[in-house]
Order: C-alpha cells, then sequence, then structure tokens
C-alpha cells in the first residue's frame, strides 16, 4: 500500500485500523475498517469516538463504498473517510464528492492528476457529501 | 424543448474535454485498452465484432431538426451516411473509429446533445411516451420530470458503479406506449383524489435472460419527494444489489429475491432519511424546466376534416397518424421499418427530410420512438397530404405502424459481439413474407419483437410474438414465443417449443397468423385471441 493522499489539515491518524467485527468487541479502538459487504451504519451509534473509516473497494466496480461514505457523512461523521484498494484516477472526483477525504490506493497515483480530476467539473447537478451547491441551488439563488 | 443554460453547456463541455483527453492516453499507449475499456463505455463507445460503435443519448426521445440535422452530419462525416435508432430512444453509429469519437462528441455538444452514461453500470438515459405533450390521455407532459431525472442522474457521484445498468421509464397515460413496466423503475404521473400529481413507482422490471414485470411499490408517491424517494431506491440497490454474479445483478433479481414488500420497506425506510437531505429541487426548478415544454402555439379553430381520396394517402393516416389533443392536428409516426430494410435505420438524407418537416410543419420537433421509429407529434391535419408526398417520396411512407412488419429487431450477430444469432436478416425475410399490406391490415395489430440473443435488446419477451436467436451447435437457430406485451397490459411471451432456422421460424409465424384467423372474433386482436383460447391450440397448429 502506497501512502494515503489527503484532504485534510489534521494530524495522520497513527492507530491502525481493526475490523467491524474488533471494533464493535472492543471500547477503545478509534479506527475501523469497512469491508465492501459491511454496513456503515453499524458505525453510526459510536462515530464520536472514531477518528479514522477506511472503506475498501476490493475493485472499483464495487461502489457499495459511495453509499457507505455518503451515509456515515450523513450522519454527522466528521473524522477520516479513507477510500481503499482499487481507487484509480477516475473514481477520485465521485469519492471525494461522496465525503471521502483520504485515498490509499493501491496503486500510486499522481498527485496533479487527482487534483486535476478532482478540480475538472465546474458543477454538480446533484446535492452530496461535499457541501457543494447543485446547480439547481445556483439558478435560483 | 429543453434548452441548456450556461451550467448545462459547462458540463457537456467538460465532458468532452474529459473524453478527448482519456482517448489521447489510449491512442499514445499511455492507457491499457483494459483501463480504457470502463472509461469509454461510460461514454457510450463500444467495441463491436468489426468497429466502433457510438450510442448517442437522445434524453426521454425528443429532439428538434439542429440535433437532426447534426446526427445525420455525423453519419455523413463519420460513419458510412446512416444511424441506427435504437428501442431506448437513442441512436447508434455502427462504423466509428476512435480517433474521431471526441470530434463527434464536440460536434454533437454544439447542438446540446452527448453520450454521457450510454452505457456502463450507471442510470442510463430516461426514457418516455412518444406522444408526450401531444396525447389526449396524459395527465401532463411527462418530460419535464424525465429532464429532473436526466441532470440528477448525471454524474450522480454515488451512483456510477452500480451492481449493473439501471434505466427508468416515465410515462404519464394509462396507455403505455414506452414499456414502463419492463424497466429497473417504472413511474407513471398520476393525480390522487386531491387533484395533486404524484408517481405510480414500480420497482424491478425488466428483461435480459429473466424477464420481469415491475410490481407496484409505491401507489402514490408526492411529486415533492421525487428524487428524494429515486435516491432511496437506487441506494437500497446499490448497497444490497448482488454482485456475485453479473446475471443476477439487476434490481429485479434483488426485488425477486427479498420480495417487493421487504424492498418498500427498506426503500421507505431509506427514504424518511434522505428526505432529511434536502435532495429534491425547489418548485422554482421545476417551473424552469416545465416552461421550456409548454404546449407549442396551436393555432386555434382548426377543422379535423380531411380528404381521403387518394387511397394510398388513406392507408397511411389510419395505419399511422394518431389522434391530438388539440383540434386540426394529428400525431405522425414514421416508419423506418420499410418492406426488406433494417429496422430503426435512417440514411442521413432521410435524417435531414424528416428534420425538414419537423422545422416546417411540427414546431420544429421530432421524437424517437421504442419501436424504433420516429414521430412527428404536432401536424396539422391540412398539411398531412403534403408531407405523406414528402415521406413517399424519400421512402419513408410504409404504412405499418403495429403491423406485423413494424418489427423491432436488435442489430443481432451482424454488428454486436453478444449476439448468437442474426436477427436483421430474419426481420427482413419475415417482412417480405407479409409484404401484402392488405394482408397485414387484416391480421391487424400484431407485434413482433426480435432479438439475437437472450440479453433480449429486441425486447423478445414483450412481443405478441416474439424471436429469440440461440446458438445451436455452431448453428442459429430461433426459438418462437407467443403472448408478450410491453403495453399496459404488460406480460411475458411463453416459448413455443423446440427452435427452428430461419426459414422454419418464418413458415411456423405463417402457422400462428393463420391459426388466429381461423379462431379469432371480429375484430379480435392476435394479442387477445392469444389470451382467450391459450397456448395450446397455437402450439398444436405450430408443431402439428
Amino acid at each position: 500500500m502506497v501512502e494515503a493522499l489527503r484532504f485534510r489539515d489534521d494530524a495522520v491518524h497513527e492507530e491502525p485500523a481493526v475490523t467491524l467485527d474488533a471494533f464493535l468487541g472492543q471500547t477503545n479502538a478509534t479506527a475501523v475498517r469497512l469491508e465492501s459487504d459491511e454496513d456503515a451504519r453499524a458505525l453510526i451509534p459510536h462515530l464520536d469516538r472514531l477518528a479514522l473509516i477506511e472503506i475498501s473497494f476490493p475493485t472499483f466496480r464495487d461502489g457499495r463504498g459511495y453509499s457507505a461514505a455518503r451515509i456515515l457523512r450523513e450522519a454527522g461523521y466528521t473524522g477520516e473517510l479513507r477510500a481503499a484498494g482499487d481507487v484509480l484516477i477516475d473514481q477520485v472526483a465521485h469519492m471525494r464528492r461522496c465525503g471521502f477525504d483520504a485515498l490509499a490506493p493501491n496503486q500510486p497515483l499522481d498527485q496533479a492528476a487527482v487534483e486535476q480530476a478532482i478540480g475538472r467539473y465546474a458543477f454538480s447537478y446533484q446535492k452530496a457529501a461535499d457541501g457543494r451547491a447543485p446547480v439547481w441551488a445556483l439558478r435560483h439563488g | 424543448m429543453y434548452r441548456y443554460d450556461q451550467y448545462d453547456a459547462s458540463i457537456v463541455e467538460t465532458r468532452v474535454e474529459e473524453f478527448r483527453d482519456q482517448v489521447s492516453r489510449r491512442l499514445s499507449g499511455a492507457m491499457s485498452e483494459d483501463q480504457f475499456k470502463p472509461l469509454r463505455l461510460m461514454n457510450g463507445l463500444y467495441l463491436q465484432l468489426h468497429a466502433y460503435m457510438l450510442r448517442v443519448a437522445i434524453p426521454y426521445g425528443t429532439l428538434d431538426s439542429r440535433q437532426m440535422r447534426m446526427l445525420a452530419d455525423v453519419a455523413r462525416k463519420y460513419d458510412r451516411g446512416y444511424a441506427h435508432f435504437t428501442t431506448r430512444q437513442n441512436l447508434q453509429y455502427n462504423w466509428i473509429e476512435l480517433k474521431d469519437a471526441p470530434e463527434i462528441l464536440a460536434d454533437l455538444a454544439t447542438v446540446e446533445m452527448h453520450a454521457i452514461q450510454t452505457s456502463g453500470n450507471c442510470i442510463r438515459n430516461t426514457t418516455s411516451d412518444q406522444f408526450a405533450g401531444a396525447a389526449a390521455d396524459e395527465v401532463t407532459d411527462p418530460r419535464p420530470w424525465a429532464e429532473l431525472l436526466r441532470q440528477w442522474s448525471t454524474f450522480h457521484p454515488e451512483f456510477t458503479y452500480l451492481p449493473r445498468k439501471f434505466k427508468i421509464a416515465i410515462i404519464a397515460s394509462d396507455e403505455d406506449r414506452a414499456a414502463m413496466r419492463l424497466h429497473d423503475i417504472g413511474l407513471q404521473i398520476v393525480r390522487n383524489e386531491a387533484g395533486a400529481l404524484g408517481f405510480k413507482v414500480f420497482v424491478g422490471g425488466g428483461m435480459g435472460r429473466t424477464p420481469m414485470i415491475a410490481p407496484l411499490i409505491r401507489e402514490f408517491l408526492p411529486a415533492e419527494d421525487y428524487l428524494s424517494y429515486l435516491e432511496a431506491c437506487l441506494r437500497v440497490y446499490n448497497r444490497y444489489g448482488r454482485r456475485d454474479n453479473i446475471y443476477k445483478a439487476r434490481i429485479k433479481i434483488l426485488v425477486h429475491e427479498i420480495g417487493a414488500d421487504e424492498y418498500r420497506r427498506q426503500v421507505e425506510e431509506e427514504f424518511l432519511h434522505v428526505k432529511t437531505l434536502g435532495i429534491d429541487p425547489p418548485a422554482a426548478e421545476f417551473d424552469r424546466i416545465a416552461a421550456f415544454f409548454a404546449p407549442p402555439a396551436w393555432e386555434e379553430g382548426l377543422s379535423d376534416d380531411l380528404d381521403l381520396a387518394d387511397p394510398e394517402f388513406r392507408l397511411w393516416v389510419e395505419q399511422n397518424v394518431a389522434a391530438h389533443k388539440q383540434p386540426g392536428y394529428a400525431i405522425v409516426t414514421i416508419s423506418l421499418k420499410p418492406i426488406g430494410g433494417i429496422p430503426g435505420d435512417a440514411s442521413a438524407d432521410q435524417m435531414d427530410l424528416m428534420a425538414d418537416l419537423a422545422q416546417r410543419h411540427s414546431f420544429d420537433e421530432l421524437r424517437v420512438t421504442h419501436a424504433q421509429n420516429i414521430v412527428l407529434p404536432h401536424v396539422k391535419k391540412a398539411d398531412l397530404h403534403a408531407i405523406w408526398q414528402a415521406l413517399s417520396d424519400a421512402g419513408l411512407a410504409t404504412a405499418n405502424l403495429d403491423l406485423i412488419s413494424d418489427i423491432i429487431a436488435c442489430p443481432g450477430l451482424d454488428y454486436c459481439s453478444l449476439a448468437n444469432a442474426r436477427s436483421i436478416p430474419l426481420a427482413q425475410k419475415i417482412a417480405e413474407r407479409f409484404a401484402s399490406l392488405d394482408r397485414q391490415r387484416d391480421l391487424g395489430e400484431l407485434k413482433l419483437k426480435i432479438s439475437g440473443c437472450i440479453n433480449a435488446c429486441g425486447h423478445h419477451h414483450a412481443g405478441h410474438i416474439g424471436i429469440l436467436g440461440v446458438d445451436r451447435k455452431g448453428t442459429e437457430n430461433y426459438q418462437l414465443l407467443l403472448g408478450g406485451s410491453g403495453a399496459e397490459d404488460a406480460s411475458l411471451g411463453r416459448i413455443t417449443g423446440p427452435g427452428f432456422d430461419e426459414d422454419g421460424v418464418v413458415d411456423a409465424i405463417e402457422r400462428t397468423v393463420e391459426k388466429y384467423r381461423a379462431v379469432r372474433t371480429p375484430g379480435e386482436r392476435f394479442l387477445d385471441t392469444y389470451r382467450r383460447v391459450g397456448f395450446e391450440p397455437f402450439k398444436e397448429a405450430i408443431y402439428g
């Protein structure tokens, strides 16, 4: 695994992420890793003690992590949300919109290309988890 | 017609530049075909048997003359002078070179068109009623709602890597001209007893190898909850739709496996949450879009009289012209099914002519139908004869709408890398066998649909007579199905028995329709006779 690309200013969280089962079984873990078939809502009662949630993308075609990310942000989670695994340049903009603020790709990504991909579209049609005003809001002030 | 503002234009132009960059990386070798494939597929570019195929979105099947002329220009400049209208109201070019694809998209963007999400496991182009805005039986024009869907679904960040592709159809009449319940989501706009506008929501229909008619999931969804509810429907699917088997990944399998009641429960629960997120745009945005679809400036007080002295013209009017809600006007369907032709194909010159007629006679509007024909939605009855003459001169006046030669056919093994059998030559043979218009009219409404493989792009499950091409030990074989319907009386066809070779299936169809003629009651459609007398008499007639 290459070093994560982060879009947040706080210090990197040092504690390794544990599995969901391990996390739910212990009271002091602050980092968890969610597999793509696990229910993000299981974490909602514990969000205030979590500093890092890592969501697995076993293949870029497995889009469950996008829903997991939005569910966590919609529940008020403000810690680091990291997309880990088969994270490719052409998915990073969608990941950012769904609330991911760190990327841990299997293969290194060029930082400049990532920035370009994320900034490419000036407008978005729909609301997501990134706080960006949708086009309909811009149209109607 | 919807028109882009600066935001729509920016998004589409950015897409053109993004794709240009991706293609140049592929052509230079910086990107492998493996890496490129999911990207080109998100933009409607398929690698077929002989060349690249580019699928262009025609949102809800509505376009104007400027767009139709551009589609013709692209056919001339980058293809072989023709194009193919599809069952999803889109258009396909079959002979595209990869290096030209970015230029084509740039040309299309100048007329507010694109190929966004015409393939890939995402929300595809929304389809609708081709008579929208013209039909007397509609509650309202469904297209503003379809345009809201287009915008909401375009680059939706959560729903771009769904388990499988996702197709939505929206209608606003009890008569279903869009095969609504054979979609992943089917929406019917209705009014409740209080007069408020809302939606009947059907989820989990589809064709393919496991055809299903969508069950009703919400009896009445208030209009203000439209996108929030769809977001909940999609989120449940994205999270729980199967990803272990591509053939079981469509939402119909999820709804079937957990049951409509359980799916509904999960959606309603998710919806209670999603509704708090403020996803639905304000009424002002709907009003802005709806203004683009205001009824055209029809003339008032026109006569409905029509001189039908010319017998050829009369046949065409009886078959291809439908009632319009405005007195003195009519809806014209231009058949792209000439006897011996390729269903859904049109030459660039024919496309130009249809554009001219739309501009001159139909308030600049055209529609594409899921049966692969073209509609002029708002035509003065007084202009019908002139339109018919112009169409006749261009080989576009075949008077066979909804008759046995108005065949839906997929591209089949002539083009498609998934096909097991050819569809086009079979469609041509059937049309030639039943070429006599007298005979066709005697048989009445008869929807014949051909797919060249079990993916069912040719809607064979929904044909009154359906044909499925299969590969049997290396030779093309055709199975016959009876009794399907994609209309408001939706049903799935039943396979009659062992398949046939190409000539054999044409003979079997002949035996089928002769049986129908022998047992029908006066005025009874083929489908209704089949439903009345059942499967066995037909099976016996076919196999003896």
